[in-house]
């Protein structure tokens, strides 16, 4: 008997998964992938290289062709899809998409609602999920009046206000102008949560997460120290990932999270 | 709740009329436009009593006479077509200003018009103190399809959404030096129509899939509850209830 050490499942487990589109196009070729409660990870890939899908696994919108999810500790399947969906607060890209009701309030007590919780405690959950982003005075407003880092803003709370255990993000930092960029990152790193971000932004991966991996093509060909992924230049190159112009890993401290 | 959402409908102010509960609002506006519906045309002066007590409402909820009067030219496209039927209805003729009406007709017309603007000052009374959200919850109370009220909430919220995409592609069509200007170029508005709806279409899926990840399970979780006490729906059904007094004596009579 080995006495396992770690009582706390890690938040995200990914083994052996493969998935073909109907269409008979494969994207993913046996993911394996182990995100521990706390830790921050990017995702980094070249266009196509299976990111979405592998998201879109993650609380069961497609189902595994082969292998397994589990979510701290719970296999994605549809007998506890509610749970998972509520563990698992995935952001989408386009604000617009994600925020679907009248008013900021409505939308981010959305979620909560629809997992049962009504009136003061639904309440007190909308204005502490808004507060962890800051837009607390903009719960009344709809989301078309906001800015486009607003509106953001209020994506990331509205999954937050499940109390998801694994926070994922799909390109948080695109169509940000550089203070909304850092004003999520902030966000980002104040909050006690586990996060898996999909990115192009290298430098915001190499900003905000101490470990990163590169999915290509379907399997994931790299998972170490991001700043070492990052300054591994043929590495980099195999997998189409291209650092901004000017831009040199090697300068910037990382106080590792 | 809802400060900024400023619609254009919606004219912002507090009166008894506003802090009804929008359910029954909606209840009210409808008993009242079937009374009006099913008043004989003949009865005119019950028409100019269901005018006054419109008139009555509107100073309640200190709506300008002025920004009612304003909305209703809505109804212009039927005003003109009620204009039309006494020259076009078969039937004994008369002289009015020399001209050669039919009496059916000018009956028929006199119908359209009292009725029509008695349920569009109904209705313009309803939008201009509710707001858009709250008739929303109204219609969800009033156990109105959800799926009808889901689409409706969907459309307030990805209107300007759409028109602004719409908007976009046309500032991309300008910039290449295509000015619509006459038959022939409807072909391009045309698949520009045509791509605004598959983009729509396709938002559409990303929504649903941000619902579903949010727990959707194909009805709405209501978040909000509007409850009304008797006191409410007693004001609110003081409108309906004295129409169709109304009503009754232009029967009897």
């Amino acid at each position: 008997m080995s006495p396992d050490p770690a009582p706390v499942p890690p938040s995200l487990e990914v083994s052996g998964l493969a998935y073909a589109y109907p269409d008979g196009h494969q994207a993913l070729f046996g993911v394996d992938l182990t995100v521990e409660r706390g830790e921050r990870v990017a995702l980094l890939g070249p266009n196509g290289a299976g990111k979405t899908t592998l998201v879109l696994h993650l609380n069961g919108i497609l189902e595994a062709g082969a292998g397994s999810v589990r979510v701290a500790g719970l296999p994605v399947d549809k007998r506890n899809m509610a749970e998972i969906r509520r563990r698992v607060g995935i952001v989408f890209q386009d604000p617009d998409d994600q925020l679907f009701m009248p008013t900021v309030r409505e939308d981010v007590a959305f979620g909560p609602a629809a997992g049962g919780l009504r009136g003061a405690e639904l309440e007190e959950r909308v204005m502490e999920a808004l507060g962890q982003v800051g837009m607390e005075e903009y719960a009344g407003r709809p989301p078309h009046h906001l800015s486009f880092g607003q509106r953001r803003r209020v994506a990331v709370a509205t999954v937050l206000a499940m109390r998801p255990d694994i926070l994922v993000l799909d390109e948080p930092s695109s169509n940000l102008d550089p203070a909304s960029r850092r004003e999520l990152a902030d966000i980002l790193r104040s909050l006690d949560v586990t996060v898996l971000m999909v990115t192009h932004d290298l430098p915001y991966a190499l900003e905000l997460c101490g470990r990163a991996v590169i999915l290509s093509d379907g399997v994931i060909a790299a998972d170490d120290r991001t700043q070492d992924l990052l300054c591994d230049e043929p590495l980099m190159r195999a997998h189409r990932l291209e650092l901004p112009f000017g831009f040199d890993p090697r300068s910037v401290t990382v106080n590792s999270g | 709740m809802g400060a900024g959402h400023a619609h254009k409908l919606y004219r912002h102010g507090h009166s008894p009329v506003h802090d009804l509960p929008p359910h029954c609002k909606l209840a009210a506006v409808f008993c009242f436009v079937v009374v009006v519906v099913s008043t004989p045309r003949e009865a005119v002066w019950a028409f100019g009593l269901y005018a006054l007590l419109i008139a009555g409402v509107t100073a309640l909820a200190r709506i300008p006479a002025g920004f009612l009067l304003g909305r209703l030219l809505i109804e212009v496209p039927f005003v003109a077509f009620a204009l039309l039927m006494p020259f076009v209805v078969p039937g004994e003729q008369t002289h009015v200003l020399g001209l050669s009406v039919s009496v059916p007709g000018l009956w028929g017309a006199w119908n359209v018009l009292a009725k029509g603007t008695l349920g569009v000052a109904a209705s313009v009374l309803l939008a201009s103190t509710t707001e858009l959200r709250e008739l929303l919850l109204g219609l969800q109370r009033l156990k109105l399809p959800p799926l009808l009220v889901q689409i409706a909430s969907f459309m307030i919220r990805y209107g300007d959404v759409i028109t602004d995409e719409m908007r976009r592609m046309s500032i991309a069509r300008r910039s290449r030096g295509f000015e619509a200007s006459g038959i022939r170029h409807w072909g391009v508005l045309a698949k520009s129509a045509g791509a605004l709806f598959i983009r729509s279409y396709e938002r559409g899926e990303r929504v649903h899939l941000a619902m579903v990840s949010r727990g959707y399970r194909g009805s709405m979780p209501v978040i909000d509850e509007v409850t009304a006490s008797r006191t409410q729906w007693a004001y609110a059904s003081a409108l309906p209830l004295l129409a169709l007094a109304v009503c009754l004596v232009g029967w009897t009579l």
